[in-house]
């Protein structure tokens, strides 16, 4: 039990480390900040319940006022913001991530780890994403959609980083990768 | 580590927080079924009134949060003028600026030790039905701890990196990283039963 809550808050503490290190560079030299990576990597790596928990834990400290997001944001006014619908997401796309790794077992992990981190952290995380955006500007979905296209390459990147990771991490920490053990 | 609250101590610190919360959300609510361009115009200017009251050292810290909305407002004010609907521009605008900037002046003036309390509160519940809450603020505590903790780390290996290398600190020092990351989780997990663990903590 007790690690099971050190690695959640661990993983949380990950994900606002990950969003507050200075940029690094992708494949490509495309410079991002590492946050929704960090959301794919608990669904990989915690699987859905506890990726979803570890989620929950640092969106409830930054809702407490913690600067944690990526740029020093939080504060209740992110949850109002428009780009609130990708803070509602993100815990469901940590979910379907982790479920999608825990249950699809055959074949290489970085594969399967890397399509479920796109299908939770891009297509889901997405939805609510675009949903909010037009919810808050008052716009339709099409244009919402135009609003953030242009991150959807770097994200793709991005899923497969975390698939290769997750396939690195089972290898070097097996016992902790928990969506797996 | 920054915080987002604060820098004068003002008149709101010393009202609950549960309450403050509470009128958030009832506002917040209200300002989404409202589509009255006078009501939003009174509401905002309400809003700058409350910014303005604790002084000016007050007020530019709370433009200074409100700062990250400045992208947003550019394009809905270009887009609402090229498509020449400034009535509902001005309401959706408005409505914007004055939800977050709301939110934001309810955690400006909250204490963090506050607003865990009314964590715990809300929790009350989960505590009758037999759960640990305890877990819960054990791990928030964590997560305060140990985020300036994996900075410093992640800093490290920036640091590492560009010793040796001219170009970018690349998405491979992410495994490390993460390793650091969930070898502490380890640790703190030993040095917590060691001491008993969860069973030795009162409720």
């Amino acid at each position: 039990m007790e690690k099971h809550v050190t690695l959640i808050a661990l993983f949380a503490a990950l994900i606002a480390a990950l969003g507050l290190i200075p940029q690094i560079a992708l494949p490509f030299g495309v410079p991002i900040t590492a946050q929704s990576l960090g959301i794919m990597l608990c669904g990989t790596v915690l699987g859905a319940k506890r990726g979803a928990l570890a989620v929950l834990l640092f969106l409830l400290l930054v809702a407490l006022g913690l600067p944690l997001l990526a740029g020093g944001r939080g504060g209740l006014g992110v949850f109002t913001s428009p780009t609130a619908g990708f803070l509602v997401g993100f815990p469901i796309a940590a979910f379907v991530t982790g479920l999608i790794t825990e249950k699809w077992r055959k074949g290489p992990l970085a594969v399967s780890a890397g399509v479920a981190s796109v299908i939770g952290g891009i297509v889901v995380l997405y939805l609510f994403g675009i949903g909010g955006l037009s919810l808050v500007l008052g716009k339709s979905v099409p244009e919402a959609t135009m609003l953030v296209a242009a991150f959807i390459p770097g994200d793709i990147l991005k899923a497969a980083i975390a698939g290769m990771l997750t396939a690195a991490l089972a290898k070097a920490r097996p016992a902790s990768v928990l969506s797996r053990a | 580590m920054i915080s987002l609250t604060s820098p004068v101590r003002t008149r709101a610190h010393d009202w609950p927080a549960g309450a403050k919360l509470a009128a958030l959300c009832v506002v917040t609510v209200l300002l989404f079924k409202a589509q009255s361009l006078w009501i939003h115009a009174g509401v905002f200017a309400g809003m700058l009134v409350l910014y303005r009251l604790p002084g000016p050292v007050f007020f530019r810290a709370g433009l200074r949060a409100l700062r990250v909305l400045w992208p947003f407002v550019v394009m809905l004010a270009l887009y609402h003028l090229v498509t020449w609907t400034p009535y509902a521009g001005g309401v959706i605008l408005l409505r914007m600026v004055t939800a977050v900037g709301l939110a934001t002046l309810v955690t400006m003036t909250t204490q963090l030790s506050d607003l865990i309390a009314v964590v715990r509160w809300l929790a009350t519940p989960l505590r009758a039905l037999g759960l640990k809450t305890a877990y819960l603020e054990t791990a928030i505590a964590l997560v305060i701890r140990f985020t300036p903790v994996l900075l410093t780390k992640g800093t490290k290996l920036i640091d590492a990196w560009r010793a040796r290398s001219p170009r970018r600190p690349g998405w491979r020092i992410i495994l490390p990283f993460t390793v650091l990351a969930l070898d502490d989780a380890d640790h703190i997990a030993e040095a917590l039963r060691a001491r008993g663990g969860f069973d030795a903590m009162k409720e």
